[in-house]
């Protein structure tokens, strides 16, 4: 029969597999909407933080209340016992604890951010400037859509779902046609052997259209992440990311024996990307010398080419690049998994 | 390319001449000569480890052997593979189709390879598998997976089926039905090569067999003229207890009349008989003279394992 009902049958059987597999679809749909559901709903705005300062009584108590007592974000909690407001700043349940004297005492734990941020606010406030003093800076609050952490978040979860999945499911796949001997007894017919590779990529694009359409329909309507760039380019950069992967994933897979064995090297594979690619905080916080290495990784290429055009609404040109090196990526992987492949 | 072409009707199907396969140190296969004609099914018979299933392989085109000739439907696999692919079927020992696909959904895969074959329903009905044509592979017994292998490795109506222990681990009456299956085959017309160590399975469906050792060739013939060989109609075993420890020199044994040929294996002793009467009459009056007990005695008409026996001091299926 031809090459291209060849190529159907294949990667028919590889999507009848995997939808009749409750836990792949669990990890390719649930998983990452259970994640960014509950990454936006902790990081969604709500406000200036209350800092929680602990007061103990004593002289001079009332008039440090007093002058607290004029913001609204300061939460006061009052002790008798000094030793219990210790063991409360020690437990992080205050943020700061205000001992009365001349000066009065200010502890708090400067490795917590909420620490160093009450203690600032609380410092601010027993200063007391001159009445109708000018403000030092003017002040504005960030809090519109397109600049959140959620904003920032959620496309490079959705990177990272790319490049699990595509690993994952193309890793265990091939390990498993070649526990079963099943690659064996398909090399006796006459299948041509890039019939079988195409079919994983074949496999991997259906299942593209529905992991990105549920994502970032999540994305958009529930997190109300912006589009602001094209749908095509949108449409484009996953699909990339995804043939990139899917390439890696052959490529991690070509040589294992075991499903475990498999496992071990895909880790290995995603492990500095999940750190280093700015899934979760941008990549820019490592040491500048380390971030040409990080940009030349598949995933900070798509993380970056999907932030650009969900937040930035880059056009072509300024994609150019990481697309391009998702590319590079993907043919490169599969230019050598066909050469290496363990076939039996 | 001469011989391309050579397959007339006289010429063999599956042809090799001093195949040899090594492993590191280790020869498997060792200088083996086959010859298959069309219509006939032959046999490698040979314990665990006697390069059967490699000699398969590389008939299968699987393995590249480091010195010989393959034959198979008179081309190389060197210029011919995808020719070659298309005229055979396989089934390989211990393959696994994914337990989530149907019987029909594997079958459709297979067809899709080959240009010309059968329909998945016609294979189907020929392997008897239409009551589980839409259930998965994971709720077939053994012996229904073992059809549906047979059923992928004959999609493509293949002149030449290679069957890797086609019935291992079968039970009796699945082991049948996998045998009327490659019966029908050959009663059209088709050849078989395949590999067991199984005699009842051997003597039923080969009507050559060649028994392999240590990846050499020991013995050749039909199964008849293997019994025939070994000279003797029966075989009478047992277990010599109590008296001298060497109370049963070999040599006396063999000087016992109807005795063709005598074995110790470990606690028992293996006799090759001509006359069965003749000689458990003469051993009976040996061992009252030497005060020992005949335990566990048996007798059996001689079978292709005793050959086996006979040729090697081993048993097809050691433990």
């Amino acid at each position: 029969m031809s090459r291209a009902h060849e190529l159907f049958e294949l990667t028919r059987v590889r999507v009848l597999l995997f939808v009749r597999e409750p836990e792949a679809i669990f990890w390719v749909f649930v998983f990452p909407l259970v994640l960014a559901g509950v990454l936006g709903f902790a990081f969604r705005s709500k406000g200036v933080q209350p800092a929680r300062v602990g007061l103990v009584a004593g002289a001079g108590s009332e008039e440090l209340a007093a002058a607290l007592a004029e913001d609204e974000h300061v939460e006061l909690v009052r002790f008798d016992v000094p030793e219990e407001a210790r063991r409360s700043l020690a437990r992080a349940a205050l943020d700061v604890l205000l001992t009365p004297g001349d000066p009065p005492d200010l502890a708090y734990d400067p490795a917590r951010p909420e620490g160093e941020s009450a203690r600032l606010r609380v410092l601010r406030l027993l200063e007391r400037p001159a009445p109708g003093a000018a403000p030092v800076a003017t002040e504005e609050r960030v809090e519109q859509t397109g600049e959140r952490y959620v904003d920032f978040l959620f496309p490079g979860l959705l990177g990272m779902n790319l490049m699990g999945t595509g690993m994952w499911g193309i890793g265990f796949a091939i390990a498993d046609v070649r526990r079963r001997k099943f690659l064996k007894r398909l090399l006796v017919t006459p299948m041509r052997r890039s019939s079988f590779f195409l079919s994983f990529i074949g496999a991997r694009l259906v299942f593209l259209v529905l992991e990105v359409a549920v994502l970032g329909a999540f994305g958009v309507w529930a997190l109300s992440v912006p589009l602001r760039g094209s749908v095509a380019l949108f449409a484009l950069t996953c699909l990339l990311g995804a043939f990139a992967f899917a390439g890696i994933g052959i490529l991690t897979a070509s040589r294992a024996r075991t499903i475990e064995a498999v496992s071990g090297m895909m880790n290995l594979v995603m492990m500095p990307m999940w750190l280093g690619s700015g899934v979760f905080f941008a990549y820019e916080r490592f040491p500048a010398a380390v971030q040409p290495l990080l940009r030349l990784l598949p995933l900070t290429a798509l993380n970056d080419a999907l932030r650009a055009v969900c937040l930035d609404g880059a056009g072509p040109l300024e994609l150019a690049r990481p697309l391009g090196l998702l590319f590079l990526w993907g043919a490169l992987a599969f230019a050598v998994a066909l050469r290496i492949f363990r076939w039996e | 390319m001469s011989g391309a072409e050579s397959s007339g009707p006289s010429a063999p199907v599956v042809l090799t001449r001093g195949l040899v396969k090594r492993y590191g140190e280790l020869v498997a296969v060792d200088g083996i000569d086959l010859e298959v004609r069309a219509g006939t099914c032959l046999g490698l018979l040979g314990p665990n480890g006697a390069g059967k299933t490699t000699t398969i392989e590389i008939l299968e085109g699987l393995k590249v052997p480091d010195a010989g000739e393959v034959r198979v439907l008179g081309l190389s696999w060197r210029d011919s593979a995808a020719t070659i692919r298309a005229g055979i079927g396989v089934q390989l020992q211990a393959t696994e189709f994914q337990d989530k696909l149907t019987v029909f959904e594997v079958l459709r895969l297979f067809r899709c390879f080959y240009r010309d074959g059968r329909t998945p329903d016609e294979v189907i009905a020929w392997i008897g598998l239409e009551e589980k044509r839409n259930a998965r592979v994971g709720t077939l017994s053994g012996g229904q997976k073992q059809r549906l292998a047979l059923g992928s490795a004959l999609i493509n109506r293949p002149r030449v089926l290679f069957l890797d222990e086609p019935t291992t681990g079968l039970d009796p009456q699945a082991r049948r039905r996998v045998w009327e299956l490659i019966e029908t085959f050959k009663s059209e017309g088709g050849t078989v090569l395949l590999t067991t160590h199984y005699m009842e399975e051997a003597e039923r469906l080969c009507d050559e067999l060649v028994i392999v050792d240590q990846g050499k060739v020991i013995a050749r013939g039909s199964p008849a003229a293997l019994v025939a060989s070994l000279g003797a109609e029966s075989v009478v075993e047992f277990a010599p207890v109590g008296g001298d420890a060497r109370s049963f020199p070999e040599d006396e044994l063999r000087a016992l009349p109807g005795v063709r040929d005598a074995r110790f294996e470990k606690e028992r002793v293996r006799l090759s008989v001509g006359d069965g009467a003749a000689a458990i009459a003469a051993l009976f009056q040996l061992a009252a003279r030497r005060g020992v007990a005949l335990e566990d005695l048996r007798t059996h008409r001689a079978t292709l394992e005793d050959v086996f026996v006979a040729l090697t001091g081993k048993h097809l299926r050691d433990e």
